[in-house]
């Protein structure tokens, strides 16, 4: 399967971060073209199109912006999704840095198909180069009259502001996200209402993906047909993703969905020094882990879902054999106990145990009984947790415990430094000896 | 048009929970329809009183039709659904076993020495919904135990399982969010702002409401297991609300007072004053009747007491007067009433140990006493609107307070001070200066009329009206061109019992006025005494009793429990002492009164006796004798044995005979007296006014002994606009000066009309009476810094 760029098309384009640059490739002509359409046209095309939200869960963009009740006298928000905080995903980040006006053009669109005139783009805090890219684009946006009153001679009236988060990877999870931006300690929030009905402020809200709303433009312009001609019935549409990890070449490539995982290791050069595939990630750590013999699975969400796993973010991870499975679980256990927010009870004390007994198995004096343990542990956090955090958690332990068992047992022999060189699991350690 | 008729019926819908079939108000939570069918699903942060969070996940559920269990403390049944709770799912059970477990594994297990063990609900529900044996082995997370969020709540924070209840209760309920979940993850915990303890008035709610041990209280830490203390159901002596209370006790000394379940007065709430303060019940009595010889007080035997008490009153004849304090009982305060007019003669007796007015006492007459309940908590739940006229509900009557919070109407005060209690109840100010509401209530704005107008409006009144000229009258003439209902909320908790009962000059038990021959004719039958040996004429009132008094003109006081402090004119109530020749004093603990007293009879308080406590609402609130072997006798049986000593009957005396003959008297429906009408007066000069009232944590006595919870009142300080703060050139103190003498307090600055000072009334410090011979509303001199 060959690239598609379309977001990254022109990435190699050194001033395409500005409003010149951008509209040197036909930017901001989406815009021009929605604003003369009926927003519920817009909502039917992109319901047309199939789109799914490429923040991870894969839900259908238009079938949410639909929930949102029109004509119910209460101001309508559009928030943009943009805390990307997922271990292994780095794309809404770098699409911010490179092409920021695409989002602000999606952002600028959605609005008015959703009938919102206050937008908010909710940035991980921790990326000011993402911030300043974005809220310059806001700012060279708002001179050029395609923010504020009026855009464009259309009568349609839109403010975004540019939120940077604090750091909690909690943010990331959509009501927490909005608690956060209204000033509060960012928890999740209790479901109904869905934010489509009562989100911030209580008031209709449509929380995107970065990269979901970076398509509006596209398939406003381009239309339904150009947008089903990639991806397959269920998951139509490209992806920007993310490759990462023990490859020779590391970084974005946007293909398809439905590209298999032996393709994309293809362009990115392959496993480091001809070594071999132990294990993978479709879409960040809150996805369970695949192996070498899933390579030639179409990356869509019903294949991936049909193989015990998801489509997450659409940023795989790449691990090597040099690689401690056990190991890369502890970590990313630690990294859920660290942002368990404490509000439900199964992900607060869940990942202190869970990551404790792990820890043991690191350490080389893990009990082999305590491997059903865990695994009871983590079907009392899934699908028991108030938010997907939890149930994100009790993810990689089981998926690893599945494809190397034997990895966990040997740790209760002795610690998994002694089997797997720490050193040698480094990016950097390749290049060391080359 | 029928959605107009249907808005106050809710529809059923029924649901199917465990095979059974129920049917419940449409908008029911799963965990309530569960415990109708008698099944207790297992819960934390789950509180009917609070707000769903389904954060503890203790209570997950099958919901049929959704893949994943659900938390029965947030789930709403629909019509139709079919539910299956741990007593049919392997689900269910095995989602809150693992939620048992986990809640277990960073909780300390330190029971045996904790002050939750035995009435412990995650030891509890650890046994009925838990597996046996934990499975962690791992080391706990550790915190630094006990940390204080303020002087009197203690947090534990390893046993905290983060249900929230404490920071949902202090941000919903109290309004005072000043404890806040801090951190992330199994290091999240309960905590306060640096230098900003939960002084919160009802913090004590949070330890009652802890799931676990994590709150507890400095009095009561380590103080008593549970399974020791007896439990009697009590009501709070500490004000007018009327709440429900648990009197816990342990060898014949109270440990601890909870708030109890009264849905219709205190839910399930109280302040911090009625469940803390309660060491003056056993510190400091007085234990022995005492009579004076040579000047001085000696220990008497009962019978001597009694004996010189009654030879003292009968050589005063009906020359006395009679002062009961608010606090009696209403079974007390109706001895009294009857004591005074039918054993000596005399209609001069009063109920009210503070500022009066002989307009208040003819508006209390005529338009509340031994009147039927007409607004109830309830009602201002519902009331559209609601007018408060100087009353400060958050310190005067706490529940009101709570109630008012909760309810959604719109709350309007007519006062000098937009409070914080008026601000946590979303309430605005109708700028009063002290004294003038009268003025103000005759002028009210049009959009405030027309609110009173709505059916279910409602003005609540607090006793301080009473020392405003005109202000009772204008009252009444809003209401009766409003149609507002009006409740009258007094401070103390026995003044709607006493003035019910008659202890106020004018009045016979029942709102019967005492010049009316038909009603003077019912009470002396149901006395059994001659209509004509009770009084005809109206006597003496409120500060009249004590102005006479230092005139010489009475013979005999008999002073129950009231505090000198709380008598408005000190100077003279010393005078009225001085030169009264007897004066029996019934009391607890010594005073100024029982100093100048000829005979000192100790009386029983709350615990030492059963009785009812009239509320606000005109609700009795009954409550039981908590120590049965307590040898203190009630005030009535003690003027019982007076009666009997000067060889006159009047009835019975006992609490039981006493209830009864109330009961057989009932309410009076024949002619009341005309409502006053006293002119508004408009201030004569523009000196700054003082305002006060008496802060909920003060220096009243029945709060002796209690330090940690004294530590909790507000700073105190005087208050005054950034205005008047400017124009005293913004000074960090300043000295308020009245007729006696002056203080010098810190400065805050608050929403206060600009030439207005507020003040405490009786705080640490600060008493008003005291310390300035100032009255609400008198002009005072106010400087920056300190005195001169």
């Amino acid at each position: 399967m060959t690239l598609t760029p379309v977001i990254t098309e022109h990435w190699d384009s050194p001033d395409l971060y500005t409003l010149d640059g951008y509209r040197r490739f036909g930017g901001y002509r989406a815009l021009e073209k929605a604003l003369k359409l009926d927003p519920d046209a817009i909502i039917t095309t992109v319901k047309d199109s199939g789109l799914r939200g490429r923040g991870g869960a894969g839900f259908p963009t238009g079938l949410k912006w639909s929930f949102v009740p029109q004509n119910d006298g209460k101001p309508h928000y559009l928030v943009v999704n943009a805390d990307e905080s997922e271990p292994g995903a780095c794309k809404d980040i770098p699409i911010m840095m490179a092409n920021p006006h695409s989002l602000v053009e999606g952002v600028i669109i959605t609005s008015f198909a959703i009938r919102a005139s206050q937008a908010f783009i909710y940035i991980r805090g921790e990326v000011p180069n993402a911030l300043r890219k974005v809220a310059s684009a806001v700012a060279e946006a708002r001179r050029a009259g395609l923010i504020g009153k009026n855009i464009l001679g259309s009568g349609f009236d839109l403010e975004i502001v540019v939120h940077a988060g604090a750091g909690a990877y909690i943010c990331g999870e959509e009501t927490a996200l909005l608690d956060s931006l209204e000033g509060l300690r960012g928890q999740p929030r209790l479901k109904p209402p869905f934010p489509a009905v009562a989100g911030l402020y209580a008031s209709p809200t449509v929380i995107n993906n970065v990269e979901t709303i970076c398509n509006i433009p596209y398939i406003v312009d381009r239309g339904v047909d150009w947008f089903r001609q990639f991806g397959t019935e269920k998951s139509p549409g490209f992806k920007v993703w993310a490759v990462s990890g023990h490859v020779n070449n590391p970084g974005i490539f946007e293909a398809p969905l439905g590209i298999t995982m032996r393709e994309l290791l293809g362009y990115a050069g392959g496993v480091r020094g001809d070594g071999k595939v132990k294990f993978w990630l479709p879409g960040g750590s809150s996805v369970p882990l695949l192996t070498a013999e899933h390579l030639d699975l179409p990356l869509t969400y019903e294949e991936m879902a049909a193989a015990g796993t998801m489509l997450g973010t659409g940023t795989p991870m790449i691990f090597d054999e040099t690689v401690s499975v056990v190991k890369a679980v502890t970590r990313w256990l630690e990294f859920y106990k660290h942002e368990s927010c404490g509000k439900c009870t199964p992900c607060r004390e869940g990942t202190f145990w869970i990551t404790g007994v792990l820890e043991t198995f690191e350490h080389g004096h893990g009990k082999e009984s305590d491997l059903e343990l865990l695994v009871s542990a983590c079907n009392q956090i899934s699908g028991r947790s108030f938010c997907a955090l939890g149930d994100a958690a009790a993810t990689p332990f089981p998926a690893a415990l599945k494809y190397f068992r034997d990895e966990f047992v040997a740790a209760t022999e002795s610690p998994v430094d002694e089997k797997f060189d720490p050193v040698a699991s480094y990016i950097y350690a390749g290049a060391a000896t080359r | 048009m029928s959605e107009n008729f249907t808005t106050d019926v809710v529809p059923m819908v029924s649901v199917t929970i465990d095979g059974v079939v129920i049917e419940v108000p449409k908008g029911t939570l799963a965990i309530r329809a569960a415990e109708l069918i008698g099944i207790e699903i297992p819960r934390f942060c789950d509180h009917p009183l609070l707000e769903p969070v389904a954060a503890c996940r203790a209570c997950l559920i099958e919901v049929e039709g959704m893949p994943k269990p659900q938390p029965a403390c947030a789930q709403v049944v629909n019509d139709g659904m079919t539910i299956r709770t741990q007593e049919s799912s392997e689900v269910a059970k095995d989602a809150q076993e693992g939620v048992m477990e986990f809640l277990l594994i960073n909780h300390p297990l330190d029971c045996p020495v904790c002050d939750k063990g035995g009435e412990c609900p995650l030891q509890n529900q650890s046994m009925s919904a838990g597996r046996p044996e934990s499975r962690f082995e791992g080391e706990k997370r550790t915190f630094e135990k006990p940390i204080n969020v303020s002087a009197q709540i203690l947090l534990d924070r390893e046993r905290c399982v983060s249900c929230a209840r404490c920071t949902r209760f202090a941000e919903q309920i109290a309004g005072d969010p000043m404890i806040e979940l801090l951190e992330r993850g199994a290091n999240q915990q309960v905590g306060v702002a640096d230098e900003q303890p939960f002084d919160s008035y009802f913090s004590g709610n949070t330890i009652q409401i802890c799931p676990v041990g994590a709150l507890t209280s400095s009095s009561y830490r380590f103080r008593s297991r549970p399974f020791d203390l007896v439990s009697v159901p009590s009501t709070c002596e500490h004000c007018a609300s009327g709440c429900s209370l648990r009197t816990d006790y342990r060898r014949g000394e109270i440990t601890r007072r909870l708030a109890w379940d009264s849905p219709d007065v205190n839910e399930e709430w109280n302040c911090d004053k009625g469940r803390f303060g309660f060491t003056y019940l056993t510190e400091g009595r007085i234990t022995t009747p005492l009579v004076r010889e040579n000047g001085e007080l000696r220990p008497a035997s009962w019978p001597e007491a009694i004996d010189v008490a009654a030879r003292g009153l009968e050589a005063a004849g009906s020359s006395a007067g009679v002062l009961t304090g608010g606090r009696l009982t209403q079974e007390d305060a109706y001895g009294y009433a009857k004591f005074a007019r039918a054993i000596l003669g005399t209609d001069n007796i009063d109920f009210r140990a503070r500022a009066t007015s002989s307009e208040e006492t003819q508006y209390l007459r005529s338009a509340i006493a031994g009147t039927p309940i007409t607004v109830t908590y309830d009602a201002l739940e519902k009331a559209p609107f609601v007018l408060l006229v100087a009353f400060e509900p958050e310190d005067e009557s706490p529940m009101v307070f709570l109630r008012l919070r909760k309810a959604k109407t719109t709350v309007v005060s007519l006062g000098a001070v937009a409070t914080r209690g008026l601000k946590k109840m979303g309430g605005t100010l109708l700028a009063t200066k002290p004294g003038q509401e009268a003025l103000v209530l005759r002028a009210l704005p049009d959009h405030v009329k027309a609110a009173l107008a709505q059916p279910g409006a409602v003005i609540l009144v607090g006793e301080r009206i009473a020392a405003s000229a005109g202000g009772p009258s204008a009252l009444a003439e809003v209401a009766e061109q409003t149609g507002a209902r009006v409740a009258w909320v007094p401070r103390r908790a026995g003044e709607r019992g006493a003035l019910d009962v008659g202890a106020l000059a004018g009045l016979l038990p029942g709102g019967r006025p005492i010049t009316n021959d038909e009603a003077r004719d019912e009470v002396a039958g149901v006395w059994g005494v001659a209509a004509d040996a009770l009084p005809r004429v109206t006597g003496l009132s409120g500060e009249n009793i004590i102005n006479a008094g230092s005139r010489e003109n009475l013979r005999a006081f008999v002073i129950a429990g009231v505090d000198p402090v709380d008598l408005p004119d000190p100077e003279v109530t010393a005078v009225a002492l001085a030169r009264t020749a007897f004066i029996v004093s019934l009391d607890h603990h010594h005073s100024e009164f029982t100093q100048a007293a000829d005979v000192v009879l100790p009386v029983a308080l709350v615990t030492e006796k059963a009785g009812t406590f009239i509320d606000w609402e005109g609700r009795p609130r009954p409550f039981g004798q908590v120590f049965k072997d307590a040898l203190a006798m009630s005030d009535a049986t003690i003027l019982g044995m007076l009666a009997k000593a000067m060889g006159k009957q009047a009835g019975v005396w006992d609490g039981a005979g006493l209830r009864r003959e109330l009961a057989e008297l009932g309410q009076w429906t024949g002619a009341r007296e005309e409502l006053p009408t006293t002119g508004s007066a408009p201030l004569m000069s523009d000196a700054f006014r003082l305002a006060s009232w008496r802060e909920l944590l003060d220096a009243g006595v029945m709060q002796d002994g209690e330090p940690f919870l004294a530590a909790t009142a507000r700073p105190v300080v005087a208050l005054i606009s950034e205005a008047a703060a400017k124009q005293l050139g913004s000074p960090t103190t300043i000295t308020v000066s009245g007729p006696t003498g002056s203080v010098t307090l810190p400065v805050e600055i608050g929403d206060v009309i600009d030439d207005v000072v507020f003040l405490p009334m009786h705080s640490t410090g600060c008493s008003i009476y005291r310390d300035l011979g100032a009255r609400i509303g008198s002009a005072v001199d106010v400087s920056a810094g300190g005195a001169a």
